[in-house]
């Protein structure tokens, strides 16, 4: 970095006071909800939604978008961190904990991953000790709000302890696993686990 | 034999307000080559802690002018690049350019067809490139510019393009003006629609080749119409400024 | 061409054309030209004619006729990804190449 030129007078936009021990290494937070796009938006009509957990389960199980609204849910408040240096503090969700998507489920012990899928073929993989006792929660309002299309809706996974790529926008279910699947981005890349407070942005990392 | 892509440190050396948010930026290149009308430069920002951005801008000047490029910017508000480039970046300073960027989205006066280009707000930019070069290449094909603008203040290039339409024969512009018209203005005074480009297409001797250039709308809007009306898909090229300008 | 509904996600999407100067670091030379054949609906463009979608935690591009990914890259620190087999091909000029 020493050799690069650099340009006079330029500071970038993101300059932000940081938050004592709130704001991850490397990252600035901001009042704005980015919209970080791969491609776009899908849109399941509500009424052919399904929430799905299947794999190394007993019995796969599923859920209408009746039924999913219908679970015990919970307002979460939150920050959240994406690999890309923005962190948003303070964020208000409702959703249903995973943990509560996971009574009654008989898991087969082999099971020690999951691949969460969505809509438009996005996946990502988790540890599942990262997203049971309350750390994970599949959310389908943001704000007060039902969550806009462009920010997942109508649901989404949100794993707030992680970089937000693993919070899959358009979540369509959970596939558990014995082995580790790395997803759309962790195969290209980006680092399996994705922990903010160890810097885990990409591979090596 | 071909050149490698690399970054290479310009000089800003003149700058033209065009509009109340747009300017016109010339860079004297040490490394400059002909581009080819269409084509873009991308420019980096670094700032003294490392951090780096970079975007991408379309050459609104011709390649006859050698030596030299222009790039013309839409001050956007809440943008990172924008206002540095509108209020820090003086006469003298220097940026870091990497091109000419860009195969699919070119037109060369050697093609021969008559052209169609199609533009919204700063998106009459690349489109500029290619009138400015058909117009120094003394070419003969039959060009009509559509360009779709907010309000008369925010024409770009207005005085040339008047005085290219006087001076050369071949160039046609249609204005169609969104928010606010010229006073007496009986021209268009709406979005792009099929029914307009219906009218234009029809004062165009086929085959033609068209360009497209601006917000996503607009461009999705105008290629959509345009293949309905029955030019053929491999004819159209386009190239999206984004949601809010030449952001890339 | 497909009319897809406005939103934020649709209005990022952006030309092949965009990812110009990335795929000119990645090859050394102009890709935009270059022919490739979508790997899922066998649709045959320019890679300058496909969908690309470059606000996100990498490039991707898509064939703008049924939507899968052809290619996607993702540029670290030190180094640069690359997933092509969303394509059938990618086809390159070797006149150019040759210096």
């Amino acid at each position: 970095m020493a050799d690069s030129f650099i340009s006079r007078g330029f500071l970038g936009k993101r300059r932000q006071p940081e938050v004592e021990g709130r704001v991850p290494p490397g990252q600035y937070v901001t009042p704005d909800f980015p919209v970080l796009s791969a491609g776009p938006t899908p849109h399941t009509p509500l009424d052919r939604w399904t929430f799905q957990i299947s794999g190394l389960v007993r019995q796969p199980v599923s859920w209408s978008w009746e039924e999913f609204l219908s679970l015990p849910s919970k307002t979460y408040l939150t920050d959240i961190h994406c690999v890309t240096k923005w962190s948003k503090l303070d964020t208000q969700w409702k959703g249903v904990s995973v943990e509560t998507l996971f009574t009654n489920i008989d898991l087969d012990p082999k099971a020690m991953f999951v691949e969460a899928f969505s809509d438009g073929d996005y996946t990502t993989n988790l540890p599942l000790e990262d997203i049971l006792h309350d750390q994970a929660f599949v959310a389908y309002e943001f704000d007060g709000k039902p969550l806009q299309p462009e920010h997942g809706g109508p649901a989404r996974l949100v794993v707030p302890h992680l970089y937000f790529w693993k919070s899959a926008k358009w979540v369509r279910g959970l596939n558990l696993m014995e082995r580790d699947s790395p997803g759309f981005w962790e195969s290209l890349g980006y680092h399996n686990r994705g922990d903010p407070w160890k810097e885990e942005r990409y591979r090596g990392d | 034999m071909r050149k490698i892509l690399e970054w290479q440190i310009a000089t800003l050396t003149r700058v033209k307000a065009e509009t109340p948010t747009v300017k016109t930026l010339t860079f004297s290149l040490p490394s400059w080559v002909p581009h080819f009308p269409g084509q873009h430069y991308d420019i980096r920002l670094t700032a003294p802690d490392g951090y780096q951005t970079e975007r991408s801008y379309s050459i609104a000047s011709e390649p006859e002018r050698g030596g030299e490029i222009d790039l013309t910017v839409e001050r956007l508000e809440d943008g990172e690049v924008s206002p540095y480039l509108d209020d820090v970046l003086m006469v003298g300073d220097q940026i870091e350019l990497r091109g000419p960027i860009g195969g699919y989205f070119v037109w060369e006066a050697q093609m021969g067809e008559p052209l169609l280009l199609v533009g919204g707000g700063s998106g009459v930019v690349p489109l500029m490139s290619m009138v400015r070069h058909w117009a120094a290449a003394g070419s003969k094909v039959p060009v009509l510019l559509l360009y779709s603008v907010r309000s008369p203040e925010e024409v770009i290039y207005s005085d040339e393009l008047n005085h290219l339409c006087e001076m050369r024969d071949g160039l046609r512009i249609f204005y169609t003006f969104t928010r606010q018209t010229p006073p007496g203005w009986t021209g268009y005074q709406r979005r792009i629609d099929a029914q307009m480009l219906h009218e234009v297409v029809s004062q165009i001797s086929k085959p033609f080749r068209v360009y497209i250039c601006g917000p996503t709308l607009l461009v999705e809007t105008a290629a959509n119409h345009l293949v309905q009306l029955g030019i053929a898909a491999e004819n159209i090229r386009t190239e999206r400024f984004g949601p809010t300008g030449p952001s890339l | 061409m497909k009319t897809l509904p406005m939103d934020v996600n649709t209005a990022l999407m952006l030309d092949g054309n965009a990812a110009g100067g990335m795929l000119n670091e990645i090859f050394s030379t102009e890709m935009t030209t270059s022919p490739t054949q979508c790997a899922h609906c066998g649709r045959h463009g320019e890679l300058g004619s496909l969908q690309a979608f470059m606000h996100g935690s990498g490039a991707v591009l898509r064939c703008p006729a049924c939507e899968s990914v052809i290619m996607r890259i993702v540029q670290t620190p030190e180094f640069t990804y690359l997933d092509l087999r969303g394509a059938t091909f990618l086809r390159l000029d070797r006149a150019v190449l040759n210096r």
